[in-house]
């Protein structure tokens, strides 16, 4: 009722201003960096190559790891300790799920692709940034991927849907809903959807249509991340 | 009717449409989608007359039998050595392929090669479950010692052997450097020092611009500027390469450049 303009002058489907490249890491197979207002995402891929303890082997098809990480200085100081927690955990593994529709491993039985994303700076959104620079990660380093995933966070700030909130609009006091998704490109399949607060299906719906559309947006500016490196 | 919607030698990204209708077949690196191709990998599109495929950019190098690669040996086994081929998987290399002399039962395999040490090999066979089998049979397949190794991503190493391998005697005309160019991507160069950093410079510069038509001529007046000295050399320089040359040039017999190249 009271939020009829967001915090930042956006509208409420506007996105933050984003920059994307490939090929940032030089020792990488693949790597991409996705950047959305203040958030930073780094990804870098290694392999495929050999997988090892050997009891995680799959003599069927390869397997994905990911290891999402935000580094201790990256919000606002107050998550000082460095290294994985339960909320790293669970984002690697929804990032995991939301990359592997795309992929075909069954070329490479035994082996493992591992995709590390780091955030150097956050701002809300980080999931959604780091499952954007994965895939620009994976498509240069030449996986064979029949599709790209792009990714974006939308929401409800007190009645108001709103697309890619950031970090005060998720703190804002009123009753605020937080739903990443992630969707392929070409069948606007779903891979990612999570919610943290309360939304009305109403709302919810509106949402989701909002964020495809913004995906389109981030799937343009990731396949001219890619292009560019060639240019 | 079908319509391209890219052009040749345009990059496509994955999931980027390349032809929409049914008069055009998918080949590597692209699937169908309905009456639409679609590009699996970043590359290169090429169409080949009704068919379209995408040459990778990127992508680690994907063992194929009859290849000739430069591996290093990780490991020393019971029967045989293990060699790291810069691919998904390493490669086991028998006792019976790696020489021709006679390995006595519980000799002491480090004294032919030992870890760490680099070797040209030829894969023979590579499974379903990607275990590889490499032999050191064959003209020009040896242990190699001094010079140095450079790295290049595996889908440069048509260009850099270039047609009838045409491309990679230039080099070693020019330099006067002993060159093997594995298909995995590793490079051998050995020769004098100064020599030596031309030659890995000008294979860098190739496998920058290995996208970019017309690269021969560009390398050729890119060597002509980095050997001025050449000319004064140059009689004696070729009648010492000869030798060389012939053990060299057997690799280059099984380069995939041809259908690559235009």
């Amino acid at each position: 009722m009271n939020y009829k303009k967001r915090l930042d002058g956006r509208k409420f489907d506007e996105l933050r201003p984003i920059e994307a490249k490939a090929g940032v890491i030089a020792r990488a197979d693949g790597s991409g960096y996705f950047k959305i207002g203040n958030t930073i995402a780094y990804a870098a891929v290694y392999g495929p190559r050999e997988l090892y303890p050997r009891f995680m082997q799959n003599p069927e098809k390869g397997i994905i790891r990911v290891n999402y990480n935000m580094l201790p200085f990256s919000s606002k100081g107050n998550r000082v300790r460095p290294g994985g927690s339960r909320r790293s955990q669970e984002i690697s593994m929804v990032t995991e799920k939301a990359l592997l529709p795309v992929l075909d491993l069954s070329e490479f039985p035994n082996s493992v692709i591992d995709i590390f994303i780091e955030l150097p700076q956050t701002d809300a959104g980080t999931r959604c940034a780091g499952i954007c620079a994965a895939s620009i990660a994976l498509a240069d380093a030449g996986i064979t991927m029949k599709d790209m995933v792009s990714s974006i966070s939308v929401g409800r700030v007190d009645d108001q849907v709103v697309v890619d909130l950031n970090y005060d609009e998720e703190a804002y006091d009123a009753p605020v809903a937080d739903v990443p998704l992630a969707f392929l490109n070409k069948s606007k399949e779903i891979s990612l959807l999570q919610m943290d607060g309360d939304i009305t299906e109403e709302q919810l719906f509106k949402a989701v249509e909002m964020g495809k559309k913004a995906c389109e947006k981030i799937s343009k500016i990731q396949r001219e991340a890619l292009k560019n490196k060639y240019k | 009717m079908s319509k391209l919607l890219v052009k040749e030698r345009d990059v496509v990204v994955p999931g980027e449409d390349i032809v929409e209708g049914m008069d055009y077949l998918p080949s590597k690196g692209t699937y169908r989608e309905g009456d639409k191709i679609v590009a699996s990998q970043l590359g290169l599109v090429r169409i080949d007359g009704k068919v379209i495929k995408v040459i990778p950019l990127s992508g680690k190098y994907a063992p194929k039998r009859g290849d000739t690669v430069i591996g290093k040996v990780i490991d020393v086994l019971m029967s045989g050595w293990r060699i790291d081929i810069d691919s998904a998987y390493s490669a086991m290399l028998g006792l019976k392929e790696a020489t021709s002399s006679f390995i006595a039962r519980g000799a002491d395999l480090t004294k032919y090669y030992d870890i760490g040490e680099y070797i040209a090999v030829n894969i023979t066979n590579v499974t379903s479950q990607k275990l590889i089998d490499v032999s050191m049979r064959g003209p020009g397949l040896r242990k190699l010692e001094g010079g140095c190794f450079i790295e290049v991503n595996t889908s440069k190493v048509p260009r850099i052997i270039g047609k009838q391998g045409s491309m990679i005697s230039m080099i070693k005309q020019a330099t006067d450097c002993r060159v093997i160019v594995g298909q995995n991507g590793i490079v051998w160069i050995s020769g004098t020092p100064e020599m030596e950093a031309i030659a890995i410079d000008v294979i860098k510069k190739i496998a920058k611009e290995a996208h970019i038509p017309g690269l021969t001529d560009t390398i050729q007046t890119y060597l002509d500027k980095k050997v001025p000295k050449k000319k004064i050399v140059e009689p004696k320089a070729e009648e010492q390469e000869k030798k060389p040359e012939v053990k060299d040039t057997e690799e280059k017999k099984e380069t995939p450049s041809k259908e690559e190249k235009k």
